[in-house]
């Protein structure tokens, strides 16, 4: 494939921090100070089993979590250990087989299709593994997508602010082919943060995506949390990527063995370890 | 690797089947031809045969000259050689009759059926029992002197008549009151279609039909052991220039011939259609597979890698679309059975009564059908599969490998100039070149046409692009972001719209021609009546031709207030060996119609008399007559009128009521068989009103098949029956519109297949599935209206081409708006309804399996 690659900036360059943070967490619309106790997303008890009978398999058996308002929390575990289904149970794609899910205060099990594509557009963002970007759209129409699906009006403002964030100033016109694998997840993170979720999910956001270039996104993503109290949640199997994290559950079997918080690389490596083998 | 042609196909039922679809409907239209000509042509057949079923010869009448679709062209022959031909030796009975047209009054006043379809016969009372008549007694008695008269089965049905109860029946004059005194039916067939026939004793048919001492028709039955060719061998030497002896068999054959005839029309034409359809079919078959052989790069690079040929892959490719026409052709062949099924069922339901005859189902109809099908799947993946044998075995191991570009891509633009160059100049020169026979024209015009279609499809991967962008506006513009990501989707592969746009616009070129050429037609016909028709009524037979007799002008000559009646009638004779028609006009004339005189003026029609004539000035040129040429006509009854021209006409563009020579009433009847008015156009005093048509209907009682009309109606009633005949080509074309839906259908079926991740992000990201269907909707819609643009756009120049090249036969070029308006609007229904399933298919996506599918 003919792509033209750009080098991304100069590596190491912080994401813009905000001159007055108090205004941008305002702008995020999450109180700072009730933070740390209201979770966003709160799930009690969630069993996901695919199947039926002999040949099921329980992704999910009995898990209660409450996602912190404000902070980035790190899931990991083993393949299989249940990671994505839980993400995709939080985030409003999958329904589990039992138990039951709060996004914003909303009771989901109850919500048919239309209503649960209408709680994602306002409460929920999304960050891929392989961006999925719309390749036939500029940077700027793939960052605008959610409002314009939305149907919203789109903050001048707000988009200004956020495209300089991300770094992507001159490239806005470009297309994704145009893009680098690191330009074109600055986009994607864009897109998720455009419409202001009250919480976004990274999928392996860095697992397509070479160490240098990793290392820059994990920024950009600890930074969207510092200054902008964005509630993320981010599902890894990289050491290095929780490591950035507030707070990292780690599941094995479909069960969450151990919630511990903020940690390096090496503390984390240690404890999956520790929950991997019995 | 047949195995892995076949189960790719297993695999991908949905698409297999939606291809089949392209060539399903031409497969039936062919099949449906076939089935329906053979099955109507072998009722005919046992009709005509049965009419001569135990007689050996037939003696009948023949025009001298010209052609017999005119049957009652031709003079009665003297009666006298009945006893001629029964006092030959050979001959065991001969039979002589009247055969000629009469129609029934039906319970409420009208005429029952049209003019062709009533038919007399007058049978001498002692043959009635004989085996020569064709006509058998059901019940009541044969008809017996005036008065009485016996009618068919079938129309007594229809119409509730009883043996002993009165009905009408008119001919050349006003209605009759008859008895009926019993009821017939034709041999063993019982009816044939629409047909009435009336049965009246001998004497009296020759009174009514103005032949006493005359007969029509005689036939010989031979003794046991004499053969038909000895007995007309025999007759030959006792008859005129106009009559003829033919052996029953020979005269069933030629009686036949004018309805097989009509029947080989109907079925070309139906051929025709279904070739349309299957031009179009072959494009959805091309485009598919090519859509198909892009998105299976890894899959053919593997099979290579594991030591599959190039050649293997080229034979993998053409077997899959071998295998899905065939199957498409069994089903088109057993489609079109059934839809003949149901053609014959409504002939039935709307009383054509036809013999019944079980089905002709012949073998030529399965080959030809199979054949033509599974050859045009084959032609079609040819270019598809000599692509796929591009794919380079590393394809197999590199991420988003794409096709390799043709090796002839970089000429692409070129070689679409040179063939559209080249369908232009076939084109015009069918069009415009003169001395060019029949068949060669044809043919050059339908390459001509065909290879455009080809050219502007290549063109238009091109032009796909503005196109989008203006014809998507409107959605971009109202249908959100569904709406501009659709118009946006549509221009990915602009290769892939245009050419399912380019099976779109075949069908609504083809439908915009049609509609550009009749709309031509329908404005020079309006001119031409509105230039010409000073009458205030015209008195006729009926608006497709039929023709009046001259006992009702006189009725309405009577009527009160009537100023003029003029009466035109028409005849088919030669002049130099070449047919031309001839028409009867009196002194009357100027008053009912505006003629532009480039030689004489208003006062000859009056001065004709015995030995003056009127010709149109393209007659007059082509054949460099001036006023005072002589010119000899030879007419079918086999008399020559020698006439001098007075007069050079100038018809305007749209036509006239004229034939090339116009001659007075009294030198036509006195040359011509026929004396019935083509045309009768009244002046009454105070011009049109209600009253006035009341008044003239009134005098015309006694003619019910009298169609009294003002100009407006004159006109609004002649082009109905061209909008009639326009609605029909529509529905035929329309066909292949259809078929170019299943293209739109498969291309967005595709399309959805490959962009499955990308539409579980958008579901993921906020977007319903109400939008879902709407963006895939819409981009069916701007793919279909790219495709009605380059249709109308292709439809109008080839218009434009042929009003240009017979303007001087009065074809204009007039755009229908409103009806273009209406094919924009049915392209965007169609393009909803194409877009259905794969909406479904898209909207329904598990939204979870969809983000992880590669």
């Amino acid at each position: 494939m003919k792509t033209r690659v750009i080098q991304d900036e100069p590596a190491g360059r912080p994401v813009d921090s905000p001159s007055t943070p108090g205004a941008e967490t305002e702008a995020s619309g999450a109180p700072v100070v009730a933070a740390a106790r209201a979770p966003v997303v709160s799930a009690q008890d969630l069993t996901r089993q695919y199947g039926v009978e002999e040949t099921a398999v329980h992704a999910l058996r009995g898990v209660s979590v409450d996602v912190t308002r404000g902070a980035l929390t790190a899931v990991m575990g083993p393949s299989g250990s249940g990671k994505s289904t839980l993400m995709h149970i939080l985030a409003g794609l999958d329904q589990p087989t039992a138990g039951d899910v709060r996004i914003a205060d909303i009771e989901i099990g109850r919500l048919n299709d239309t209503q649960l594509t209408k709680l994602r557009r306002e409460h929920i963002g999304f960050i891929f593994q392989f961006f999925n970007l719309l390749p036939m759209l500029t940077a700027r129409e793939n960052i605008m997508l959610p409002l314009s699906i939305a149907g919203d009006k789109p903050d001048a403002g707000w988009i200004e602010e956020l495209t300089t964030a991300v770094g992507l100033g001159d490239r806005l016109s470009h297309r994704p082919s145009q893009l680098s694998g690191g330009q074109q997840q600055r986009v994607a993170i864009a897109r998720a943060l455009v419409s202001k979720p009250t919480v976004m999910f990274a999928d392996e956001p860095t697992g397509n995506l070479d160490s240098k270039t990793s290392g820059e996104i994990l920024e950009l993503l600890r930074a969207s949390v510092s200054s902008y109290g964005q509630t993320t949640v981010m599902v890894t199997h990289d050491a290095h990527a929780a490591a950035i994290a507030d707070r990292i559950l780690f599941l094995a079997d479909g069960r969450i063995v151990k919630d511990i918080g903020s940690s390096t690389a090496h503390e984390i490596l240690e404890t999956l370890q520790e929950v991997t083998s019995p | 690797m047949i195995g892995v042609a076949i189960k790719g196909l297993l695999g991908r039922k949905l698409r297999a089947t939606l291809t089949a679809f392209a060539i399903v409907l031409g497969v039936a239209m062919i099949s449906g031809a076939f089935v329906l000509t053979d099955t109507l042509g072998k009722s005919f057949d046992s009709i005509f045969n049965e009419s001569y079923k135990s007689t050996d010869a037939v003696i009948s009448s023949k025009p001298a000259v010209g052609s017999s679709t005119q049957s009652d062209a031709a003079p009665a022959f003297p009666a006298s050689i009945l006893t001629q031909v029964q006092s030959l030796p050979g001959v065991h009975a001969a039979q002589g009759s009247i055969e000629d047209k009469a129609r029934l009054v039906s319970p409420d006043g009208g005429a029952i059926g049209s003019v062709d379809e009533g038919i007399a016969l007058g049978i001498a009372a002692s043959a009635a029992d004989e085996s020569l008549n064709p006509m058998k007694l059901v019940t009541g008695q044969w008809p017996s002197g005036d008065g009485q008269i016996a009618i068919d089965q079938s129309t007594a049905d229809r119409h509730h008549f009883t043996v002993g109860e009165a009905v009408g029946a008119f001919a050349d004059g006003p209605v009759v009151e008859y008895r009926i005194s019993g009821i017939v039916r034709f041999g063993s067939v019982g009816s044939i279609g629409k047909t009435t026939i009336t049965v009246f004793d001998l004497p009296t048919a020759q009174r009514l039909f103005d032949k006493v001492g005359k007969l029509d028709v005689i036939r010989v039955g031979a003794d046991a052991g004499v053969p038909p060719a000895q007995l007309v061998r025999e007759i030959t030497p006792l008859l005129s220039d106009t009559t003829q002896v033919k052996s029953a068999t020979d005269q069933a054959a030629s009686d036949s011939r004018e309805t097989q005839d009509g029947l080989n029309v109907i079925k070309y034409a139906l051929l025709g259609f279904a070739g349309i359809a299957l031009f179009v079919g072959s494009f959805v078959i091309a485009n598919t597979l090519a859509i198909t052989v892009a998105q299976r790069i890894r899959e053919l690079a593997t099979l290579r890698t594991l030591g599959a040929s190039r050649r293997q892959v080229l034979g993998s490719v053409i077997l899959e679309s071998v295998v899905v026409g065939l199957l498409g052709s069994i089903v088109g062949l057993f489609l079109g059975l059934g839809i003949a099924v149901a053609l014959m069922a409504i002939l039935k339901a709307t009383g054509v009564d036809l013999p019944d005859h079980s089905l002709v189902f012949s073998m030529r109809t399965v080959v030809v059908s199979i054949a033509v099908g599974t050859l045009i799947s084959l032609l079609a993946s040819l270019r598809p599969a000599v692509r796929a044998t591009r794919v380079e075995p590393i394809a197999a191991v590199r991420e988003g490998a794409v096709m390799p570009a043709s090796r002839f891509a970089r000429y692409a633009l070129v070689t679409s100039a040179i063939v559209g160059v080249a369908s232009v100049a076939l084109f015009s020169y069918g069009m415009f070149a003169s001395d060019v026979e029949i068949k060669t024209r044809l043919f050059v015009l339908v390459a001509g046409v065909l290879l455009m279609f080809v050219a502007v499809a290549m063109i238009a991967t091109r032009i796909v692009r503005p196109l989008a962008f203006v014809l998507g506006a409107p959605g971009a513009r109202f249908g959100g972001t569904a709406g501009s990501l659709a118009r946006e989707n549509a221009v990915r592969s602009p290769a892939r719209t245009a050419s399912t746009a380019a099976a779109v616009m075949i069908g609504l070129a083809l439908i915009t021609f049609v509609a550009v050429i009749g709309q031509g037609f329908k404005s020079s016909f309006t001119d031409a009546v509105n230039t010409l028709f000073l009458a205030d009524y015209s008195v006729s037979g009926g608006s497709n031709g039929q023709t009046l007799t001259n006992k009702a002008a006189d009725a309405v000559a009577a009527a009160p207030g009537v100023e003029a009646v003029s009466q035109m009638r028409s005849g088919e004779a030669k002049v130099d060996g070449k047919t031309i028609f001839v028409t009867g006009v009196d002194r009357s004339l100027t008053k009912v119609v505006d003629i532009t005189w480039k030689a004489g003026s208003n006062s000859v029609p009056a001065k004709l008399g015995a030995r003056g004539a009127f010709v149109l000035d393209r007659y007059a040129t082509d054949n460099s007559l001036k006023v005072g040429s002589p010119l000899a006509i030879e007419t079918p009854t086999g008399k020559t009128i020698r006439v001098q021209v007075a007069g050079i006409v100038d018809p305007p563009k749209g036509g006239s009521p004229f034939g090339e020579v116009s001659v007075s009433n009294a030198t036509f009847d006195g040359a011509f068989a026929n004396h019935d008015n083509e045309f009768t156009f009244v002046n009454i005093r105070g011009g049109p009103s209600d009253a006035n048509t009341a008044a003239l209907q009134k005098s015309l009682t006694a003619f019910p098949a009298a169609v009294v009309e003002t100009r407006d109606e004159f006109r609004n009633s002649r082009t109905k029956d061209l909008n009639q005949t326009l609605q029909i080509l529509y529905a035929l074309l329309g066909l292949s519109v259809i078929v170019s839906l299943f293209g739109v259908i498969n291309t967005l079926v595709l399309s959805v297949f490959e962009r499955t991740r990308e539409l579980g992000m958008l579901r993921a990201i906020g977007m319903t599935r109400r939008q879902v269907r709407r963006m895939i909707r819409h981009e069916s819609i701007v793919t279909a209206l790219i495709g009605a643009a380059l249709g109308i756009g292709v439809g109008m120049f080839l218009a434009v081409l042929t009003t240009t090249a017979l303007s001087q036969y009065g074809v204009v070029f007039a755009v229908p708006y409103g009806t273009l308006v209406v094919f924009v609007g049915i392209a965007i229904l169609a393009g909803i309804l194409a877009a259905i399933l794969p909406a479904r298919r898209a909207s329904r996506l598990n939204i979870l399996e969809a983000l992880q599918y590669e």
